[in-house]
């Protein structure tokens, strides 16, 4: 077992550092590909990685900081994106045979704003196929490996840019959670996560998985660098009807209140499964943020349970419509046949791996006429309940907490052949998936064979700033435990 | 006559009409290409257009108030709506899914009075992207079937379009191409789209069935490829009589989507009930909610102009004709009602007016309406003929104006008097005794013969009117 590169520093620091000179962003990139070169080939984080077009970036924001100009926010700011993100001229493949060799005509918005902001894009990270997965085994371009473990999985579908960011090929990364994508691999290579409230972030150039789950967030070394990446690509699109059509408070500033009188849900009703050595970490968040000046109160979330039903109706539905375009006509592969309907069926065949198919299948039937009622419908309500069931709660609790994942980081192909076990892994990120609302993962130490475990901080609609506020009081937790285990040196 | 003519027995038609019409804005429905017919093919295209992954719709503004702008015309209620994706897989639809509106579309529970005073009821008039356009190459009669290979232009596709669905409130061909001509004048009238069933910018569908008073109604099948407003007529026509034909030979109808093949005249099936798309509509998460405020929605209706209904009867009571007679209807149609309304307010004569309209100005008018107001005033009056007047007319309409006096001056013309008519008449039978002898037998086109050579001995100037009662006094004096 090897053990990942520690953080030198924190975006802030480097932007920081960048900004005024003392640093120099070509040195930063330089530091994060050879990262790259000695330990991808072990861990294969990425799809691509963009040496020459990160170097070339790097030599500008160097020469805009020369010339005096402002080089943004996130100057000489390493950052991997989950390539399921529109780039420019630059193959975006959804980690999948049917999108091989496509090269997106446009950037992603939030793309676009990392780039003018001074962020360095190193790489396309790796992903379950479609995001549709909990381990990155589903990628048709094999799996990637834990940096803490190579024997075990990153987690999914995000697992590239989870580790990416774990194993220092880019000092943040990003990703996208429809279900706990984000979330639950953050968890599992011991960085920070989030998933913010639907519509916080735009989607525009996101490839859809379930549009009306999907959403961008950040994987990070600290709490608030999280928090400094929502501050550059949070904010209103006009071309993304579903983004907020309003500005958002800084995290940054927000997460520097403590914890003290917060009330801190406890979810009496949790559903059970998740692993002793989780469990436990979770009491001793508790205990930390009670030890803080927090309170504990106990709340119920009656309908959490059926999140993961619920969902397994509602992505695979909206799936099944936004993977339909895959037709083979227009981009991506086409398997020639007799005719098109022929063509249609030979090219999906062939294009997408088994659960894709699955899913697919799934969602086409919960919508079928005559099933509708009973699958896709009655999901709906089971939506509506949860949501409503979340707000009930959020009357008694300003952030509710729970285990990120059931637990830690676990073998390969230890469920590859049963999808349910699979799916149980984000029993715990579901449900707020299913009512917009904001989560995120906090490395809080390790369970078992040493490996991380995150907390879960859920919040109300747009509470980032108290989800952020609880976040930091854990990492600072945290990293004064780590420091007691390692005899006081950090 | 019945109401339900052509139709054999005591069988009753029953029609409902579903037009397509693609509304004229300035960009497509969920995104900044051109919305602009006829360009190079695949030019007015983007990411959204093409369907390209993470790709987003955001709805057009301009199309939403054109599409209330049809709402309140048509009397609908306009309420809060939403869209639904509509999922079938084909090759010139991008994303394999149509934007549209189900089960909460924006305009509802409406209605369109034709010109014959018929109330068609308008179950709905929803917002939707248009597909793009598949050329069929080497097949018969531009189908798929056979075809070699296909071409495909996207940019029709993401084209806005209202969706009208009348009620089966239409009982005969007739009145089903009045409600396509009274709904295309009224989408012209209110600038939501030019209506040109020749460029497909509104495209018409069928619903026809057939039954017998006191029962229920019969299964009906839904046309398409009615590409003009006869072929409408034509293709109801045929449907209803092949109907009726398995009826009465011990058949049944069958639930069926039907091709109108105007070569043959015939409609031919295209799918049945059985193999019909399973759509799977559900509501489209990339969008939120509609909610046009009230105060948007009274604003439309306040700025909607007269529609052509008011406008005919406006123009039927300043000129003394019928709303719905031929010059009426053309004449509003054309949008040359106010033209006319300017020529009778500038002193002229109204009638005389609207015939001048209707005969001498294909588009619109580049004469100044005082200038022909003077010419109708010198044909009322008896200064000169009423042929004579034509003549005045086009060299107004070849000038762009000008003095109908002196323009009637240089060419001569003055009234010819009863006395000088009388003299022309002798001269004429005496000219053509034959013609005469038939006339008074009673041969209509001999009348034609006699006037025209008195045509032509008075050089123009006498009026054909005078002329043909002349002849005809003559006539029941000899009798």
């Amino acid at each position: 077992m090897s053990t990942p590169s520690a953080p030198a520093t924190t975006a802030a620091a480097i932007a920081a550092g960048v900004r005024d000179g003392s640093l120099k962003a070509a040195d930063i990139v330089e530091q994060h590909l050879a990262a790259i070169a000695t330990r991808e080939p072990e861990i294969h984080a990425f799809n691509l990685v963009l040496a020459d077009e990160a170097r070339a970036a790097a030599a500008q924001i160097d020469q805009r900081v020369a010339a005096g100009e402002d080089p943004g926010p996130l100057a000489g700011v390493t950052v991997a994106l989950k390539d399921n993100m529109c780039t420019r001229g630059i193959p975006t493949t959804c980690s999948s045979k049917i999108l091989e060799g496509w090269r997106p005509p446009y950037d992603a918005t939030v793309v676009s704003t990392l780039r003018d902001a001074g962020a360095i894009v190193v790489g396309k990270t790796n992903l379950d196929e479609f995001a549709m997965g909990s381990s990155t085994e589903n990628s048709a371009f094999g799996p990637t490996r834990n940096p803490h473990d190579t024997s075990r999985v990153p987690g999914g579908s995000s697992g590239g840019s989870a580790a990416s960011v774990a194993a220092g090929f880019s000092q943040v990364s990003f990703g996208s959670d429809t279900g706990g994508s984000i979330r639950q691999p953050a968890a599992l290579c011991g960085v920070v996560g989030v998933k913010p409230t639907y519509g916080y972030v735009s989607r525009y150039g996101l490839i859809a998985f379930a549009s009306s789950l999907d959403q961008i967030g950040p994987f990070t070394n600290s709490v608030e660098d999280a928090a400094l990446m929502l501050d550059v690509i949070g904010g209103h699109d006009p071309l993304d009807s579903t983004s907020i059509p309003q500005a958002h408070p800084s995290l940054r500033d927000a997460m520097q209140q403590d914890v003290a009188g917060l009330r801190i849900g406890r979810i009496t009703d949790l559903p059970e499964g998740a692993d002793p050595d989780v469990v436990e970490r979770l009491e001793v968040a508790f205990d930390t943020l009670r030890a803080a000046g927090a309170k504990i109160v106990d709340v119920q979330v009656p309908a959490f349970t059926f999140g993961l039903t619920a969902y397994y109706l509602i992505a695979p539905a909206e799936a099944s419509s936004n993977l339909a375009r895959y037709d083979g006509v227009r981009y991506g592969m086409r398997v020639e046949a007799a005719d098109t309907n022929a063509m249609y069926g030979a090219t999906r065949a062939a294009g997408f791996g088994d659960e894709v198919k699955r899913r697919i299948m799934l969602g086409t039937y919960a919508l079928s006429a005559g099933y509708y009622d009973a699958y896709y419908g009655k999901a709906l309500k089971v939506r509506r309940l949860i949501s409503d069931d979340f707000d009930r709660a959020y009357q008694h609790a300003d952030v509710l907490l729970t285990p990120t994942s059931p637990s830690v980081a676990f073998q390969f192909g230890a469920k590859g052949d049963n999808p349910l076990a699979m799916y149980l892994c984000d029993t715990y990120t579901i449900p707020s998936n299913l009512s917009g609302q904001p989560g995120m993962s906090v490395p809080f130490g390790t369970g078992a064979h040493g490996l991380p475990v995150g907390v879960q901080v859920l919040a109300g609609t747009l509470q980032e700033p108290t989800m952020f506020r609880v976040a930091a009081a854990l990492e600072a937790a945290a990293t004064k435990e780590r420091g007691l285990q390692n005899g006081g040196v950090r | 006559m019945s109401q339900y003519d052509g139709l054999p027995g005591d069988w009753q038609l029953v029609v409902g009409l579903e037009v397509h019409v693609e509304l004229a804005t300035a960009t497509k429905l969920f995104s900044a290409s051109p919305n602009r017919f006829g360009d190079e093919p695949n030019t007015n295209i983007d990411p959204v257009t093409l369907g390209l992954p993470g790709a987003l719709p955001v709805l057009n503004e301009q199309a939403v108030e054109l599409a209330m702008r049809i709402g309140a015309a048509l009397n609908c209620t306009i309420q809060a709506c939403t869209f639904h994706r509509k999922n079938y897989f084909y090759p010139d639809m991008p994303k394999a899914y149509q934007i549209s509106q189900y089960d909460q579309p924006l305009n509802v529970d409406g209605y369109l009075d034709l010109p014959n005073g018929v109330r068609v009821g308008i179950e709905r008039a929803h917002m939707e992207e248009d597909a793009g356009k598949s050329t069929h190459v080497g097949g018969s009669g531009g189908r798929v079937h056979g075809a070699t290979y296909s071409l495909i232009d996207l940019n029709r596709a993401g084209v806005p379009l209202v969706e009208i669905v009348s009620r089966p409130d239409i009982h005969s061909a007739d009145d089903a191409r009045a409600y396509v001509n009274e709904l295309r004048g009224i989408l012209v009238a209110i600038d939501a789209s030019d209506a040109k069933m020749e460029e497909g910018s509104m495209r018409v569908d069928a619903n026809v069935s057939v039954h017998k008073p006191g029962t229920p109604l019969g299964t009906r099948c839904e046309i398409k490829n009615v590409n003009s407003v006869r072929s409408i007529g034509r293709a109801i026509e045929y449907e209803a009589r092949r109907q009726i034909d398995l009826i009465e030979g011990g058949d049944v109808v069958r639930q069926q989507t039907r091709h109108w093949d105007e070569g043959d005249g015939r409609t031919h099936t295209l799918r049945s009930k059985e193999d019909a798309d399973d759509y799977r509509y559900f509501l489209e998460p990339d969008l939120v909610p509609l909610a046009p405020s009230a105060e948007w929605i009274a604003k439309v209706k306040a700025a909607l102009p007269m529609l052509p209904a008011a406008r005919r009867a406006r123009l039927a009571d300043a000129t003394g004709q019928a709303a719905n007679s031929e010059a009426v209807t053309i004449v509003v149609d054309r949008g040359q009602d106010d033209y006319v309304l300017a020529i009778a307010a500038a002193g002229g004569d109204a009638a005389r007016g609207l015939v001048y309209v209707k005969e001498a100005f294909a588009d619109s008018p580049k004469v100044a309406a005082a200038d022909v107001a003077v010419l109708t005033q010198m044909e009322v009056s008896g200064a000169i003929t009423a042929t004579q007047a034509k003549t005045v007319l086009a060299e107004l309409v070849a000038k762009g104006g000008g003095d109908a006096a002196a323009i009637a001056a240089a060419h001569g013309f003055e009234a010819i008097d009863t006395s000088a008519v009388e003299a022309f008449v002798d001269e004429a039978i005496a000219t053509d005794p034959d013609a005469w002898q038939k006339f008074c037998s009673g041969d209509a086109k001999a009348m034609g013969a006699l006037v025209g050579l008195v045509m032509k001995a008075s050089k123009g100037k006498a009026d054909g009117k005078a002329v043909s009662a002349s002849l005809q006094q003559r006539r029941s004096d000899h009798g």
